[in-house]
C-alpha cells in the first residue's frame, strides 16, 4: 500500500537536497530512438545533420531509383519542435520542384505529416512516406493542381515535364530548380 | 453553530470526512489504520498539496481540497486573469482582470474558507526545480496544454529515485475539453505515465493540406489556408502570433476572400482566433465534475481512506452520458517511465569506448549498439550513417572531456525498448 503519510515524514528531512543535473527532455529521448530506428534506410536516402548534437534540425536526401524522377536529388528540411510525438515533424522540400502533392514553397501533401499524424508514427515513417510520394506521385491529392492534371490525362507530356523540371527548365512560365547532381 | 476565531476549527467542521478517516469501512484498503493520526495529518503542513493551473479546473479543485480539509495548498500559474475566463473561473471578479490567477485565487480561498493557507507561485512551472517539487506529498495537475503536462509528467518522474521511498509523488491529472473529460492517478513507475498515453490526447485539429489548398469545403479550411500557406509566403520571417490583432485580422480579411470565392459561409473573427490559437471550448460544469473526480483521488490517496482509481476515468458527456475507468498499461518504451536510472562510478580517464564496453557488458540489459547522449551533447550514435560517421572520433576521447563528472547519459538500443539513463560520476 501507498502509505503518503509514512512517505511525507521521512521526506520532511531531506527536502533540502534535491539540485540535481538537467534532465533530458522525454521528446530528446524519443528523437534519440527514432535516430537508431534509421539504421536499415534504403540507400535512396541519406540523413546529415548541420550540427551533430541538435537532432531537431536535420535534412533528408531523396535519390529515387525508380520513377518518373529517377535520377534527381530531392532535399528535405525536417524541423522537430518540443512537441514532438504529440505534434508531427515539419518537413518542407527546399527546392522548387514540379511534383503534384509538392507545391512551389515546399510544402508537401502526406497524409502522415498532417491528420493522419500518430504518435506512435516515427522519422523512418515520414522518410518512407516520402520516398513514396516520388515513386507512386498521387494526382488525386493534388497541391501543384497543373502538374496533377498533366498526370492525369497526358502520362507522356507528364514524364518530360518531370524530365525538363528536374534539369532546372520552366513549364507554365515556372522556373523549377535543377536537381540533377 | 457559533464561530468566534474564524481561524479555528468549530465542532463537527470536519464531521463528514471524518466518518472515512476515524473508521474503516468494508472497502478500505489493506492495512488501513483510521484514526485521530489521519485527520490530523490531513489538516497538518506535512501534508502539502500542489494545485498546477489555476484556470477552470483549478479555480474547482483549490475550492474542493479547501473544503476537504487540506490545510497546506500552493498553486502555480504562469497567467493573468482575462475577461473571458470570468464565465467559469468563479474564484475571479471583474476588478481582478489583469492579476495573477495564482495569486488573486489563492487570496479567494483564503478568505473563505478559514485555517487554510494557500501560497501562490505566479510563474512558468518550468521555473522551479526538484527541491521545490520535492516538498509536496502529491501533485495535482488541472492544465489546458500537452506541452505543460508532458514537462511535469517527466520531471515528477525523473524526481523518483527507486532507493528513495521519499522521492515518490504521486500525480492525479484532470483534464477537460467540451463535454469531455478525465481524470487519473499516475504513480510514478508503477502505473502508465502521461507520456504513456500521448497516443490518446487530442491533437490540434488539422485537415490534408491539398483540401486547404484545392478543394475547400469548410470555414476552417479557409483560415488554415490564410494561416498555412499565404502567410509564410507573405512575411517569411515573422511567425504567426495569436494574440495580436493585426495577426488575426490580416488572417480573417485572407480567409474572407478565400471564403467568398468557394462560396463558404461562417469565417468570423472568433474562429479566425479560435482556429489559430486552436482554443477548446470550456465548459465549466465539465470542469466541476472531473475537478470533483480529481479531488476525491488526491483525498483518498492522501489517507488511504478507500481504495484509489486504477487508473483511468473517462467522462464522455458529448455522446449521451457514460464514464469508463479502465487499468492504462504502461508502455515499455515510454522515454519517461520506460527508462531505468543506474548510478555508476568510472574514471574520468577511461576512453568513452571503454564506458561502452562496460554497458555491453553489463548483465541485465541486452544492449548490443548503444546510442549515448547527454542533454546536450551527441557522444556516440549508431545511427544514422552520418551522424555515426561525425561522433566516431568521441570514442577515443576521454569521458572527461566530453562531459562531466555528475551528468546524466542518455542510452538507447535499437533492440531495447526501455532506454537507460546513467547518472556518471568520475572516481
Ligand atoms: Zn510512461
Amino acid at each position: 500500500m501507498l502509505n503518503i503519510m509514512s512517505i511525507k515524514k521521512k521526506n520532511a528531512a531531506d527536502a533540502a537536497a534535491g539540485g540535481r543535473s538537467p534532465k533530458t527532455s522525454a521528446t530528446k529521448i524519443r528523437l534519440q530512438k527514432d535516430m537508431d530506428d534509421l539504421s536499415n534506410i534504403p540507400k535512396t536516402m541519406t540523413v546529415s545533420f548541420p550540427n551533430p548534437d541538435d537532432l531537431f534540425n536535420f535534412s533528408l536526401t531523396i535519390t529515387p531509383d525508380d520513377g518518373f524522377y529517377k535520377g534527381g536529388v530531392f532535399r528535405f528540411s525536417f524541423k522537430i519542435k518540443e512537441g514532438y510525438p504529440h505534434e508531427a515533424p515539419k518537413v518542407l522540400c527546399t527546392q522548387k520542384i514540379y511534383h503534384p502533392n509538392i507545391d512551389l514553397e515546399g510544402n508537401v501533401c502526406l497524409n502522415i505529416l498532417r491528420e493522419d499524424w500518430k504518435p506512435v508514427l516515427n522519422i523512418n515513417s515520414v522518410m518512407i512516406g516520402l520516398q513514396y510520394i516520388f515513386l507512386e506521385p498521387n494526382p488525386d491529392d493534388p497541391l501543384n493542381k497543373e502538374a496533377a492534371v498533366v498526370l492525369n490525362t497526358n502520362r507522356t507530356l507528364f514524364v518530360q515535364n518531370v524530365n525538363k523540371s528536374m534539369r532546372g527548365g520552366i513549364i507554365g512560365g515556372v522556373s523549377y530548380d535543377n536537381v540533377l547532381q | 453553530m457559533e464561530i468566534d476565531n474564524p481561524t479555528s476549527d468549530w465542532a463537527n467542521r470536519w464531521r463528514h470526512p471524518d466518518v472515512y478517516l476515524q473508521r474503516s469501512g468494508p472497502y478500505a484498503v489493506e492495512g488501513y489504520m483510521p484514526g485521530d493520526e489521519l485527520t490530523e495529518f490531513i489538516h497538518s503542513d506535512d501534508c502539502k498539496i500542489l494545485v498546477v493551473g489555476a484556470g477552470g479546473l483549478g479555480c474547482e479543485l483549490l475550492k474542493n481540497l479547501a473544503l476537504m480539509g487540506f490545510k497546506d495548498i500552493h498553486v502555480i500559474d504562469m497567467d493573468t486573469i482575462d475577461v473571458s475566463n470570468l464565465n467559469r473561473q468563479f474564484l475571479f471578479r471583474y476588478k481582478d482582470v489583469g492579476k495573477s490567477k495564482a495569486e488573486v485565487a489563492s487570496e479567494f480561498i483564503m478568505n473563505r474558507v478559514s485555517g487554510c493557507k494557500v501560497t501562490p507561485f505566479f510563474g512558468k512551472i518550468q521555473d522551479k526545480d526538484e527541491e521545490y517539487y520535492s516538498q509536496f506529498s502529491i501533485i495535482i495537475c488541472g492544465l489546458d496544454s500537452v506541452e505543460a503536462r508532458r514537462w511535469m509528467n517527466a520531471t515528477i518522474i525523473g524526481m523518483y529515485d527507486e532507493e528513495d521511498p521519499s522521492t515518490m509523488k504521486p500525480i492525479v491529472d484532470g483534464g477537460t475539453e467540451g463535454f469531455k473529460g478525465q481524470s487519473r492517478v499516475i504513480i510514478p513507475r508503477n502505473t502508465a505515465c502521461y507520456e504513456c498515453s500521448l497516443d490518446m490526447q487530442t491533437k490540434p485539429v488539422t485537415f490534408p493540406i491539398c483540401t486547404i489548398a484545392n478543394t475547400p469545403r469548410l470555414p476552417e479550411h479557409c483560415i488554415q489556408y490564410a494561416s498555412l500557406l499565404l502567410w509564410p509566403k507573405s512575411f517569411p520571417e515573422t511567425k504567426i502570433d495569436g494574440d495580436d490583432p493585426d495577426h488575426i485580422s490580416w488572417l480573417f480579411s485572407e480567409a474572407t476572400k478565400r471564403a467568398d470565392e468557394f462560396g463558404i459561409r461562417g469565417v468570423t473573427r472568433t474562429l479566425t482566433m479560435g482556429v489559430v490559437k486552436n482554443i477548446i471550448p470550456a465548459i465549466a460544469s465539465t470542469n466541476a465534475i472531473v475537478a470533483a473526480a480529481t479531488a476525491n483521488e488526491a483525498f483518498k490517496l492522501a489517507t488511504s481512506c478507500a481504495p484509489i482509481v486504477n487508473n483511468y476515468m473517462m467522462y464522455v458527456g458529448d455522446e449521451g452520458l457514460y464514464t469508463y475507468t479502465f487499468p492504462l498499461e504502461k508502455k515499455p518504451d515510454c522515454p519517461v517511465c520506460g527508462t531505468e536510472s543506474v548510478k555508476i562510478t568510472i574514471s574520468g580517464g577511461w576512453k568513452l569506448q571503454e564506458l561502452i564496453d562496460l554497458l555491453l557488458e553489463r548483465p541485465g540489459t541486452q544492449l548490443k549498439r548503444p546510442s549515448l547522449r547527454t542533454s546536450t551533447k551527441s557522444l556516440y550514435m549508431q545511427s544514422p550513417k552520418m551522424l555515426e560517421e561525425a561522433t566516431r572520433p568521441n570514442l577515443e576521447k576521454l569521458c572527461s572531456e566530453l562531459f562531466s563528472s555528475g551528468d546524466t547519459v542518455v542510452v538507447t538500443d535499437a533492440n531495447l525498448p526501455i532506454s537507460l539513463q546513467l547518472v556518471i560520476t568520475f572516481e
